[in-house]
């Protein structure tokens, strides 16, 4: 089933991190498995912040208290190889055992330097941009917020996902958002399934984009940094999405300044929307929007084949 | 077809009990009548005989009660309030069942905010009324109810819903009265996809659009869009009528246009009016939709099948 969610703002700031926690706590009945985060916060430039993690939840269980090393090693695998590139490390946060914050900075090519870190067995990065923090793990949305402090944090925009697993397992690599790997600050959420999944993974797949899951959503978050890298707009891309991917969908693409949604050509998954002058609400149920606006307003469904996009 | 010669055997002893059972008039009065009207008082017409008999073979009693047997008797002028706030969708309906066994005929709930399954199942006379918005699945499956509500409705509102009334003042979600079955259903705003899907009777009315694949196999039941339709109106509709005030997207499998007869502008317009939502200009401007009727297939069968399933 899944939920998702989302919220723009229009020229001003707030507390997404807390918004976008109480959106999806109130969605979490259409799925515990997991919940993910993808918020926007100040851009900063040439700094980047780069989300990873070291190994997958079922490693760590597996490993016992052999893992404390492996994860160690892992670590310093990265600090080296970042080292390597010339990247300066502003910042370190440890968020979990398996879950870093690094704040970096950088001159040049990102996506060699993400290819680089990745290449360290286990290690998935969850995100690289200016501006976007994608945090995501298992469990509801108050203690995926809780474990990586996400109250509090002040963005113009963010989206968000709690999953039920249907088309794939219940770990971390599975759960959305996804980072649209190697596009700075470009992440999707998506509830629904894409019934040509194989067939488009692996067009992208011979064009050299890289999948770290066996999650159906993930295709569309490659499919759009495709698009992009192609100089396509975001908006043209969610319209050709439409027709080139087969199945029911609604989904939710968030870059630095903008987010966009499109819903199938049945549209079968549902989205309600909010809009207003300043703030722009989206929720797969009008009770997430209610968690955040008490007061009285007026929502609609967006129809069958839509696409808008926000620019915050 | 099966039961025909059971039926004959049952007819067979002529003791008094079964006369009186079948209704068959004293043998004085019988003998009074003329040849034609004495084999149907006595059940002997080829049609009854055959079980074809499109006769109602009772009249319901003016003393009979349609209503079920546990319903509460409610005062309509017994007016109270219930704070949804921080109650969950159990305790609300739960609530409303207390107060209407009370016997408070007027029940506002205020505070919705959206959450889901709020009202349903009241098989009985009563005036609901939501201050707020509904999640999915409001008011589905009632029988009788009288409802308001101000706000908004999310998917599968008032889903099989039997009789009464529902007028939402804003917009509502997908399969807006999924397998309605009967009342008034109506919408002020607009509605999402697939709306009156499945449905078997009772009317669906829409101020403003509809989406996608509204009516889709819709089996009986009058719906009226008074604004735009999506794309494939009334796919696989069997019967039933669709009334669309404004542009059609496209229409879907055996969905024909027919002609607006005087019946239907009279109806529209007394049903529209009802509610508030006669358009300025009229109903000359309503596009009709009937099922073409090509895919009525279920009696095509060969002979030799027929047998087989029968």
């Amino acid at each position: 089933m899944c939920g998702i969610a989302g919220l723009i703002y229009r020229g001003k700031s707030s507390d997404v991190g807390a918004e976008m926690t109480s959106m999806l706590q109130a969605l979490k009945h259409r799925g515990p498995d997991s919940t993910g985060f993808a918020v926007y916060g100040a851009p900063s430039e040439g700094d980047y912040i780069l989300r990873f993690k070291l190994a997958e939840k079922e490693e760590i269980d597996a490993a016992g208290y052999r893992i404390g090393e492996r994860l160690k090693a892992r670590l310093d695998e990265i600090e080296r190889r970042l080292e390597e590139h010339g990247v300066e490390v502003k910042s370190r946060t440890k968020a979990t055992e398996y879950a870093y914050r690094f704040v970096i900075r950088h001159e040049g090519d990102t996506e060699a330097l993400a290819r680089y870190v990745e290449d360290v067995e286990g290690v998935e990065i969850l995100s690289l941009g200016n501006s976007l923090e994608l945090i995501k793990d298992l469990g509801d949305a108050a203690t995926v917020a809780g474990q990586y402090e996400l109250k509090g944090f002040t963005g113009t925009h963010g989206i968000g996902h709690t999953r039920m697993a249907t088309e794939s397992d219940v770990d971390i690599r599975s759960a959305h958002p996804y980072w649209a790997f190697p596009y700075n600050d470009v992440s999707v959420v998506h509830n629904g399934q894409i019934t040509n999944y194989w067939t488009m993974r692996r067009q992208m797949e011979r064009k050299g984009h890289r999948f770290t899951s066996d999650c159906d959503s993930e295709l569309l978050a490659v499919y759009t940094a495709h698009n992009l890298a192609n100089g396509v707009e975001l908006e043209e891309s969610l319209r050709r999405s439409i027709s080139e991917i087969d199945g029911v969908f609604t989904y939710l693409v968030a870059t630095r300044d903008q987010l966009g949604m499109a819903k199938d050509t049945m549209a079968a998954k549902p989205l309600v929307l909010y809009e207003s002058d300043d703030l722009i609400v989206m929720a797969s149920e009008e009770v997430a929007i209610r968690a955040i606006l008490p007061q009285e307003i007026d929502t609609t469904d967006p129809y069958d084949e839509e696409v808008r996009v926000w620019q915050a | 077809m099966a039961g025909v010669e059971s039926d004959v055997s049952e007819r067979a002893p002529d003791d008094k009990a079964t006369r009186d059972a079948r209704k068959v008039p004293p043998d004085a009065e019988l003998r009074g009548m003329s040849q034609e009207d004495r084999v149907k008082a006595l059940g002997m017409a080829t049609d009854q005989l055959t079980g074809r008999s499109m006769y109602i073979e009772f009249q319901p009693g003016e003393e009979e009660r349609f209503t079920y047997p546990w319903a509460p008797d409610l005062d309509f002028n017994k007016r109270t309030e219930i704070d949804a706030g921080e109650l969950s969708t159990t305790e609300v309906n739960q609530r409303i069942r207390a107060l209407m066994a009370e016997g408070y005929g007027s029940i506002v709930v205020q505070n919705p905010r959206g959450k889901h399954s709020i009202g349903v199942g009241i098989l009985n006379r009563l005036n609901l009324i939501i201050e707020g918005s509904l999640g999915y699945f409001g008011v589905g499956l009632i029988d009788g109810p009288n409802v308001r509500i101000s706000g908004r409705v999310g998917w599968s509102c008032a889903e099989n819903m039997m009789a009464g009334t529902v007028v939402i003042e804003k917009n509502a979600g997908s399969t807006f009265g999924a397998a309605l079955r009967g009342g008034d259903l109506v919408c002020k705003g607009s509605v999402g996809s697939r709306t009156g899907i499945d449905m078997k009777g009772g009317t669906i009315i829409v101020g403003g659009e509809t989406g996608a694949l509204s009516g889709f196999m819709m089996q009986r039941g009058r719906m009226v869009v008074c604004g735009n339709a999506g794309k494939n109106l009334g796919d696989s509709m069997y019967d039933g009528t669709i009334y669309v005030g404004g542009e059609i997207k496209s229409l879907g499998v055996d969905a024909v246009k027919a002609e607006l007869s005087d019946l239907d502008r009279k109806w529209l317009t007394r049903k529209l009016t009802q509610y508030g939502l006669m358009p300025e200009r009229g109903v000359d401007h309503f596009t009709k939709v009937v099922a073409g009727k090509q895919l009525w297939n279920y009696d095509n069968l060969e002979p030799s099948e027929k047998k087989l399933i029968l």
